[in-house]
């Protein structure tokens, strides 16, 4: 029976004008497994689907934000890329130079667009702009914050509900915390900044507070041997090296939440996107806090955009900015927000009933949004993995003590010029 | 039947066969080789040609050889160790004794597992101060040590999650050819008056060889194959120290999307599987003596 009412439907179809037809969109969306979130994007897409009848959503999901980057552009290459993808706001010069995505003012030009593309955190847009247009929409953005346990605050004779405001500061509070055994081991490290996989990200912690960035808006520079980066690298390097209130070597970004679980570490650098672990899983009180200051506050912010692909039709390229439209409202920014520990995006996000109240019972959630006043664009520049790969190298090499904090950021800045010349 | 439908049947029964080799593997060597002298194409341009440049940038390139060294260590690391651990555990699980089921159950573990989520087990055995590892050596009051994350001892941590994860596999190869050896051989042999270690190294151990020189060849191939725990554990940190030759061709190629050297890269690791292949099957061969 259902057979063939699908049939007669199918007849009708095809009767039917083309304009009648329906639109499908697919929608990369960086996630590994199912879970909570993939539940909260089903129901986000199904909603949608009945604001707007005749559009389809058909989310994918592509796991890592790598693994999402290389099946969105290996289907470009082939000429069948998905309408919109979610992926890192530092990948938009890539997909600028690969001619892969449209930029959102040739798509939304009305003039609720504009106030629209306008609504967001300055911050975010930072990520998001390029050449005069806006090639994303921020969705799922994280910075860095300093969480700390206020337990271990205590038996350091510290104020628990003080979190360090400067490096000098962190650096003394990190000695009260660091713990030796008898025969003189470290059981407890002060504070934990990971360098596994992506160092550029929490050492641009440290480089914004030192007053510097470590590229221009164009992404055609990068100014890793300036004395203020190398001033940033000296000083995470001898945390570990010199005052022995760090691990030395390369420490791991993926266990550094548990090592704070464990109470091995008192102090932890880490994304805003772990809250809800770190809610769920410290068996004690602990503290957020933005990241300590040098000549000034700030941090990088991080994570994912929307983006719209070039060779999809333009029917679907309109739908897929009506779809980052409804997903960026502020009511369900808000609730994205609560529901994964990412910032929601825009300050109206902010104001909703369900987030003051949220804000309420939760202080430490608006933490990151104070701090985004004072936050920068994440490291992105053109060829912009292999740049990174650079600045990463040296950070590890300084951090391993295979080179001086300087050689490194020097042998980091002359790979990065040598990369950008071409983009000049 | 004439000689020549002889001979059209008998390409007609290899068609099958050769039409797939040649799609998914001959084809591609091929492209590949091609693409390694063109530049990468950007924004839909076509590649230019540019000769040997990738050649020469590969020359130039301190990544490149440092992968190429680690891989070169891997190697040593991982075929020795793997091959000898299963021997010993082939041995042992072959031996009639209680509870050799499960014995052998654990042993191949390891290879139903997958190296994700080994990696990922492993990650948290590496751990400083609460990690597995760093728990045994506490005992014995031995300095806690940031295993993975220190360039001396990143890449001998890759190596032994290689080996574990081999080893297994590699045991029941060995396993099957020694229940292949008749039984009178080791009765003849204590007849004789033989110890155990001289029947092993003039009995046993040659009648293993033409399992040896296949897991062997196994083994060659996965030095340069089984990367995927690096990009969970290391990305190839501390600065390079475990980047391998395939997850430096992935970096370059999905990372940084510069396919054209890529390709080349691939080219490079294709010449070094292919003459040690041919090593392999041309010296080694003559030295194996099947039954």
């Amino acid at each position: 029976m259902k057979r063939t009412w699908q049939l007669m439907v199918a007849a009708l179809a095809t009767a039917a004008s083309a304009a009648a037809a329906e639109t499908e969109i697919t929608f990369y969306y960086p996630v590994a497994v199912g879970g909570p979130i993939t539940r909260t994007i089903d129901q986000m897409s199904a909603d949608f689907e009945r604001e707007n009848p005749g559009i389809k959503v058909k989310p994918v999901y592509t796991g890592t934000y790598q693994e999402s980057i290389v099946k969105a552009l290996t289907a470009h290459k082939a000429g069948q890329p998905p309408t919109t993808a979610i992926l890192l706001s530092t990948d938009m010069f890539t997909l600028i130079d690969e001619d892969a995505i449209v930029p959102f003012n040739e798509l939304a030009t009305g003039a609720d667009d504009q106030a629209w593309m306008k609504s967001f955190y300055p911050a975010f847009m930072a990520n998001s702009q390029a050449g005069g247009k806006t090639w994303g929409i921020p969705f799922q953005r994280s910075t860095i914050v300093l969480y700390w346990n206020k337990e271990l605050f205590k038996e350091a004779g510290l104020d628990p509900n003080r979190p360090p405001a400067t490096w000098k500061e962190m650096l003394e509070y990190a000695h009260k915390l660091t713990r030796r055994d008898a025969a003189g081991n470290i059981t407890q490290y002060g504070v934990q900044i990971p360098s596994s996989g992506f160092p550029y990200w929490l050492f641009q912690g440290l480089t914004t507070p030192n007053g510097v960035e470590l590229m221009n808006a164009a992404g055609t520079e990068t100014y890793f041997d300036k004395p203020e980066v190398i001033e940033a690298l000296a000083y995470w390097v001898d945390l570990g090296r010199k005052h022995k209130v760090m691990p030395t070597g390369v420490v791991e970004w993926g266990t550094t939440p548990k090592d704070f679980f464990e109470r091995k570490i008192a102090m932890m650098w880490t994304t805003t996107g772990n809250l809800t672990n770190v809610k769920n899983n410290a068996k004690f009180d602990f503290g957020v806090a933005m990241l300590p200051q040098a000549r000034r506050r700030g941090s990088p912010t991080g994570g994912g955009n929307f983006y719209v692909f070039k060779k999809a039709p333009r029917e679907q390229q309109l739908a897929a900015v009506k779809l980052a439209k409804f997903m960026t409202q502020p009511e369900r920014a808000a609730q994205w927000g609560i529901d994964t520990g990412y910032v929601a995006v825009r300050p109206d996000a902010w104001q909703t009933a369900k987030m003051t109240e949220y804000v309420k019972g939760f202080p430490v959630a608006a933490v990151a949004r104070d701090q985004l006043q004072y936050s920068v664009a994440e490291l992105s520049t053109h060829d912009n993995q292999r740049v990174t790969k650079a600045l990463n190298d040296g950070i590890q090499a300084a951090l391993t003590g295979a080179k001086t904090p300087e050689q490194a950021m020097k042998d980091a800045q002359a790979e990065a010029s040598r990369i950008l010349r071409s983009y000049k | 039947m004439h000689k020549s439908s002889a001979w059209i049947h008998g390409w007609l029964l290899l068609l099958p066969a050769a039409a797939l080799l040649a799609l998914f593997t001959h084809w591609p060597i091929a492209a590949t080789i091609w693409d390694s002298f063109h530049a990468t194409p950007k924004g839909g341009r076509p590649a230019p040609w540019v000769g040997l440049e990738n050649y020469q940038v590969m020359v130039a390139d301190e990544v490149f050889w440092k992968s190429l060294v680690n891989n070169l260590w891997y190697g040593l690391g991982t075929i020795p160790l793997s091959i000898a651990l299963a021997i010993v555990m082939a041995l042992w699980v072959n031996s009639a004794m209680r509870g050799r089921t499960w014995l052998r159950m654990a042993f191949f573990t390891p290879t139903v597992l997958p190296m994700i989520a080994v990696a990922n087990i492993w990650l948290f055995f590496f751990t400083p101060q609460y990690g597995l590892l760093e728990q045994v050596t506490g005992l014995f009051g031995i300095a806690g040590r940031n295993w993975l994350g220190d360039p001396s001892t990143a890449l001998a941590c890759v190596t032994v999650v290689a080996v574990w994860k081999e080893a297994g596999f590699f045991m029941i190869f060995y396993l099957a050819a020694l229940q292949s050896i008749p039984p009178s051989l080791a009765e003849a042999a204590a007849l004789e008056g033989a110890s155990r270690a001289y029947y092993f190294r003039r009995v046993v151990f040659p009648l293993l060889m033409p399992t040896t020189l296949f897991v062997l060849v196994n083994a060659v191939i996965n030095a340069f194959r089984l990367v995927d725990h690096i990009v969970v554990m290391t990305k190839g940190g501390p600065n390079n120290a475990t980047s391998l030759l395939l997850f430096h061709v992935y970096q370059v190629g999905f990372s940084f999307w510069d396919t054209g050297y890529a390709a080349a890269l691939t080219v490079v690791l294709l010449v070094i599987l292919g003459s040690v292949a041919l090593a392999q099957f041309f010296f080694l061969d003559k030295r194996v003596h099947y039954q």
